[in-house]
């Protein structure tokens, strides 16, 4: 196996107050230059992991390393070669970027000259040059994410947390949020990305673990996760109504689970993809129902991660 | 030892550039004192007394350390929410410079707000009577009680949620500093609240000022001793309990 690069084993962290642990046998082992993806919804303790691997965070048991070092005996070795992106671009915000960006630098030990060219190369990389000298309080919230990218990254960090990157920025922000993470990956830095967006996971990720209830229930490619997962999808989509509300019955009865419907197109889950394609297209040119539209598809992350909560669903009520 | 030094300067030169960036902000806290000292002492002055203003100085020192409190407190609770101080808490250096650069700031501050107070009232009409280095050693004993008011600051803003419960603390300052020998002596109080009011460490920073200043105002016995065990009672508490609050952040 390649040198890893973050590692937790059997990490549990249960908050002060708190019924449930946030982290309950927490185990993840990333690989040194990849791109790994840590997907779930609200609470199900992806900040608190990124929390324990920066040092922000004591773990109550289990064990977690960051480039090689113990989170809690070594944090400052751990500190030393670790970046952080946290949910809230964490910037001051009265002053500008490149005051921020030199105040980070001197905290990191650059000297004075060193700190100011620092701030200067980054505040290119991340086109902020021009607003450089602007007070954070005017920039725009991709503007801070970036400034707060670039904070992150003045000491080159090994291994770098980004906690939902994207969380509350407009499709643009998004986009350059997104861009400067590429170029990164590309630099072969290893980083952590937290997200409940699953296109971001699917756009950015190597690899991504499915947290749910403080563990990973699944951990794989993309790619490798929708195929253990899902069943394919064939994509129906018709010129009007009575076509579509005709269509439901035919399709459903070629499906391997419950189909669905928006407005004008039903999506069926199918296991035998191409066997059920045939089927259904002859079924319907037998009613005399045409769609517009047909596609044959590999389950989103989306479609993914309804399946899981699903069956976990499941699972708690037969626990009950 | 250097490197927590140089950490704590960088740290404390952070606020130094937020005076520059919003030297509004700045120069209002510092005028806002003056403003108050001429309010009590200009236009209570003519009923209370003659020699009000001078009475009512050395009080108006001790209530601007203490309206330090709430700038301590703002910025704290604000690099809390803002999320700053857990980016502080994930770079290489020490914890103890982050605290002392937000003491030596705060220090800075009030240090030059004081100046801004003794200079206005120098203007109109105040003097220290017993001599330079007794008016040094009551200066002292103000930034001394400001040190101390400093970890109250510190430890108040780690405890609420964000910079809007700085507005319960804004209210609050006003009875504490009233509740005090900061405009009248206590003994002009109702028993009760005169007793509260002795006890207050403003007052006892207040009388020590008084009788070091040579201003007016009868000096219960022990007040200088008072006003150096008060601050240091205060930063006995509330050191150990700031410092426990930024460790249970990790917890």
């Amino acid at each position: 196996m390649a040198e890893l690069a973050i590692s937790a084993d059997g990490v549990r962290k249960t908050y002060r107050g708190a019924e449930q642990p946030a982290l309950d046998g927490f185990d993840l082992h990333v690989a040194a230059g990849t791109v790994y993806g840590l997907l779930g919804p609200n609470g199900a303790g992806k900040t608190t992991a990124v929390r324990v691997f920066a040092t922000l965070m004591r773990l109550d048991a289990g064990h977690a390393t960051v480039a090689g070092h113990d989170v809690t005996t070594r944090a400052a070795e751990v500190r030393r070669r670790m970046g952080l992106v946290g949910q809230y671009a964490a910037v001051d915000e009265i002053l500008s970027g490149r005051q921020n960006l030199v105040l980070f630098g001197r905290l990191n030990h650059l000297g004075r000259a060193r700190a100011a060219s620092r701030a200067d190369e980054l505040l290119e990389r991340f086109g902020l040059a021009d607003a450089g000298g602007k007070p954070v309080a005017k920039y725009s919230g991709g503007m801070r994410r970036r400034l707060d990218l670039a904070a992150s990254l003045i000491v080159s960090p090994e291994v770098l947390f980004v906690d939902e990157p994207t969380t509350g920025l407009d499709p643009q922000g998004r986009q350059e949020v997104w861009s400067a993470l590429r170029e990164l990956v590309a630099g072969g830095t290893t980083i952590l990305l937290t997200t409940q967006y699953l296109d971001e996971a699917d756009q950015l990720a190597d690899r991504i673990a499915m947290l749910w209830h403080g563990r990973v229930v699944s951990e794989g490619t993309p790619d490798e996760l929708k195929a253990a997962i899902g069943d394919d999808w064939i994509d129906l989509a018709f010129a009007d109504e009575d076509q579509a509300r005709r269509a439901l019955p035919v399709a459903a009865a070629h499906a391997d689970g419950e189909p669905r419907t928006e407005r004008l197109r039903i999506s069926v889950p199918v296991r035998q993809r191409t066997r059920a394609l045939i089927a259904i297209s002859t079924a319907l040119a037998a009613e005399g129902i045409e769609p517009v539209e047909v596609n044959l598809r590999r389950p989103t992350l989306d479609e993914v991660f309804l399946d899981l909560h699903r069956r976990q669903g499941d699972k708690q009520e037969v626990a009950a | 030892m250097t490197a927590v030094l140089g950490e704590t300067w960088v740290l404390a030169r952070r606020e130094l550039t937020h005076w520059r960036q919003q030297p509004v902000g700045v120069i209002v806290n510092w005028l806002f004192t003056v403003m108050v000292a001429l309010m009590f002492g200009g236009l209570f002055g003519g009923a209370i007394g003659e020699d009000y203003f001078d009475y009512l100085m050395p009080g108006m020192f001790a209530l601007a350390m203490f309206f330090g409190v709430e700038a301590t407190m703002t910025a704290v609770s604000t690099d809390a929410a803002k999320g700053v101080t857990d980016r502080l808490r994930s770079l290489p250096i020490n914890s103890a410079s982050v605290v002392l650069g937000r003491c030596l700031a705060d220090l800075m501050n009030s240090a030059v707000g004081l100046l801004v107070l003794v200079g206005a009232a120098a203007a109109l009409g105040w003097r220290w009577h017993e001599g330079l280095a007794s008016a040094l050693v009551a200066f002292g004993l103000l930034l001394l009680l400001r040190f101390a008011l400093l970890w109250v600051g510190i430890f108040l803003g780690l405890l609420v949620k964000g910079p809007e419960s700085v507005m319960m603390v804004q209210i609050l300052v006003w009875p504490v500093g009233f509740l005090s020998g900061v405009f009248v002596d206590p003994e002009t109080m109702p028993v009760w609240l005169g007793t509260i009011a002795q006890w207050n460490p403003l007052s006892a920073t207040a009388a020590a000022s008084r009788e070091l200043f040579g201003n007016p105002g009868v000096v219960p016995e022990q007040a200088l001793l008072l006003a150096v065990l008060w601050p240091l009672l205060l930063t006995a508490i509330f050191l150990p309990l700031s410092v426990r609050r930024y460790r249970r952040l990790g917890s």
